[in-house]
């Protein structure tokens, strides 16, 4: 790849961050094997460099104790021959990724197995490193590749990343970096879809996992240009309700603390999170007095 | 900057040229693109011209600034307000027509005012702004308090005409009026934006000062022109900052200074719990009217859950029974106020070239390799939580936008640790 300066970007090259869920202990558990993702998935891959010879590539792994970058088709380090069986992109990207998987299970500690949960994968931290890799692309020059990122998630949401995930979406938000999302779980993830909603790109669930390559090829391959022209998977509606602090229920109506932003079902008269004392409510009268200013 | 008056400067010329070169623009070209083009020349060792290395300068800003913070949440627990009411007072009187600042003062204001407010909405997005503009001696509410920047920037954009004198009694009289209305959670503060050198008042401006001292609403001044004694006396006795733009940029700078929210002073605000509504989207195709235009619309409202009535647009404050509405994102983007990440530290680039980091020399960020920045040796930050280590833009996306660390966010074991403490 000649560096950026020379090229001259057209309004449909991509670049494309793609964070690839390796938990170990959800693919264990799925109908699917990982290899069979996995092929369908390097097609895709394959397939995004074929489309122009100047979009990029860059795929992170997102394991359950650590993520790492596995594939950049910009870095000059991938240029191993290629083997007379396979490409190079598809053997630099293998190489890595079994490194990464093996290093990932060494991290892991022996507690986590015990409890018998699923733990999440780390995808707070592969939107971040996506993030980053994202705003070099931004410095490189005025004419820089157009970016999105794209996740390949199966395993359930991580509750304790709610902050750092909703920080990474409102970056990528604000820089106009849209993630789509490919979801092959069980369940919807409320994370992914509101990434999704929030900054503009794609959800969507395949409903049949044989067909994983025509779904990433027809949806997901589309550069955000020619999104434009074409009839995508709508979202079905995200459920922005906010969940209580106190019973973790979700609710349309409640208290929020004003100094820390808490939510709670119901009046308290201390805040748990941050431990100001409320004083006395006088929100019926503050609301009939904006009610007589509006009027 | 170090100036060697002995040296003569003309037989340098041509070297400056290589070297901005790569620059976009030559010298020449720049002298005519902007103003004040040798301040962006600087002297090297051996007293060439150079262009002002301003990556460095930059980081240097932005290392100093964080540690300001950083100091300020070190010393107590902070509590920051993160419901504001504020008011933008920008003075339209004759000295805002001056030309000190190019093209004029006014200009310049109506610039940063924009970029103020969209920065202060993403920041702040449970907050409200109000507009007023002091013009000919009295002051006038351009908009009320709301949550909508286009709005704003709309109203103020058609009103860019300057003429007669500037009252700061008016201006502060007009706003209390409005601010003692607003609920007892909310910070109520006022900046200024003020060009004039004098105030032209009805009465006693000192006591204007008092009451709004007494009504706890912030004021801070940034002043065009030159410091006056008293906007100082204003904004010391209601506890805000005052300040004096030089240019534009510094201009910039301070203004946005007042984006992030201020550290809430617990007798300036009480602490109370706010009854909220979490609308829910309503589906796409059915038909409603919306109480915010008053008008039927297809789709893609908001339903109170307390009245049923449509809005438009979130957050917002149901027009019919007075609840706040908010979807859950809103209340997230605030949240990184109150998990800020620490300040990175920085590494010397001694130690960066010892053999133990040689495999970790590029950026955990964005795998810029950190040594070949230029001739000059790399700089590099690392986390002191998960050692790792980034470049200087990461450093700086980190910090400002992203506000997640990506080496602690992809470590479980580094997150169980922060869990734990």
């Amino acid at each position: 790849m000649p560096s950026a300066p020379s090229k001259l970007y057209a309004d449909d090259v991509s670049l494309l961050v793609v964070t690839l869920d390796t938990n170990p202990f959800f693919w264990s558990t799925f109908s699917v094997s990982f290899s069979d993702f996995l092929s369908q998935v390097l097609a895709f891959l394959n397939s995004i460099l074929l489309l122009s010879q100047l979009n990029q590539l860059v795929v992170i792994a997102t394991g359950c104790n650590s993520c790492g970058y596995v594939y950049d088709s910009a870095s000059s380090k991938n240029h191993a021959p290629p083997t007379a069986s396979m490409p190079a992109l598809y053997s630099n990207l293998l190489h890595n990724l079994e490194q990464f998987v093996a290093r990932d299970q060494k991290l892991s500690k022996p507690d986590h197995d015990t409890q018998g949960i699923v733990p999440a994968s780390l995808l707070s931290g592969a939107l971040s490193m996506a993030l980053c890799y994202i705003q070099r692309a931004f410095r490189s020059g005025s004419m820089h590749p157009q970016p999105r990122i794209l996740c390949l998630q199966g395993s359930a949401d991580g509750p304790e990343q709610y902050v750092a995930i909703m920080n990474a979406i409102f970056s990528a938000q604000r820089s106009t970096v849209p993630i789509d999302s490919c979801y092959i779980g069980s369940n919807n993830s409320a994370f992914l879809q509101q990434a999704s909603y929030i900054t503009g790109g794609i959800y969507y669930k395949p409903p049949q996992l044989d067909g994983l390559f025509q779904y990433l090829s027809t949806v997901f391959a589309t550069d955000l240009h020619s999104r434009a022209f074409l009839r995508l998977p709508k979202s079905l509606g995200v459920d922005f309700r906010a969940s209580c602090f106190c019973h973790k229920q979700t609710i349309d109506m409640g208290y929020v603390c004003s100094v820390c932003l808490s939510i709670f079902c119901e009046r308290h008269d201390k805040c748990s999170t941050c431990g100001s004392v409320f004083g006395q409510a006088k929100q019926d009268v503050t609301s009939a007095n904006s009610k007589k200013r509006k009027a | 900057m170090s100036k060697i008056p002995e040296r003569p400067l003309n037989g340098d010329v041509e070297d400056d040229d290589e070297d901005e070169a790569n620059d976009g623009l030559e010298a020449w070209e720049r002298t005519y693109a902007e103003d004040r083009s040798w301040e962006d020349l600087q002297e090297d060792e051996s007293g060439l011209l150079r262009p002002i290395d301003d990556t460095a300068i930059y980081h240097a800003q932005y290392r100093r600034r964080l540690r300001a913070l950083a100091s300020t949440a070190a010393t107590a627990r902070i509590q920051k307000g993160l419901i504001r009411y504020l008011y933008v007072v920008v003075d339209l009187s004759k000295a805002a027509s001056e030309r000190d600042f190019r093209p004029s003062r006014m200009a310049v204001i109506g610039r940063q005012v924009e970029t103020f407010i969209r920065e202060f909405f993403d920041q702040n997005p449970l907050s409200h702004v109000g507009l007023v503009t002091i013009k000919d001696g009295i002051a006038h509410c351009l908009t009320e308090l709301g949550g909508s920047p286009e709005s704003h920037i709309k109203a103020l954009m058609g009103k860019l005409d300057c003429s007669g004198d500037a009252s700061l009694q008016n201006a502060l009289e007009l706003v209390l009026g409005y601010l003692n209305q607003i609920p007892s959670y909310g910070h109520r503060e006022v900046l200024i934006l003020y060009s004039a050198l004098s105030t032209c008042d009805p009465g006693d401006l000192m006591e204007t000062i008092q009451k709004c001292k007494k009504s706890k609403i912030r004021c801070s001044v940034i002043g065009l022109a030159a410091e006056m004694f008293i906007c100082k006396h204003l904004c010391q006795e209601t506890g805000g900052t005052y300040y004096v733009a030089l240019d534009e940029t510094h201009f910039k700078e301070l203004i946005l200074e007042h984006a992030p929210p201020p550290p809430a002073i617990s007798e300036y605000a009480t602490a109370n719990l706010i009854k909220m509504g979490f609308p829910q989207r309503a589906a796409e195709g059915s038909v409603a009217i919306c109480t915010c235009h008053e008008e039927a619309k297809t789709g893609g409202g908001y339903t109170c859950p307390r009245c049923k009535v449509r809005v438009c647009e979130l957050p917002t404050e149901c027009r019919i029974c007075g609840l706040t509405l908010i979807s859950s994102p809103h209340l997230a983007r605030s949240y990184h106020h109150l998990f800020p990440i620490v300040p990175f530290d920085e590494v010397s680039p001694s130690s960066q070239n010892d053999p133990h980091n040689s495999l970790l020399n590029t950026c955990f960020g964005c795998q810029q390799s950190l040594h070949t920045q230029g001739s000059k040796p790399g700089l590099s930050v690392t986390c002191p939580k998960c050692k790792q280590q980034f470049c200087l833009d990461c450093d700086i996306y980190i910090h400002e936008s992203l506000h997640n660390c990506p080496g602690c966010e992809s470590f479980r074991h580094s997150k169980s640790e922060i869990a734990s403490q």
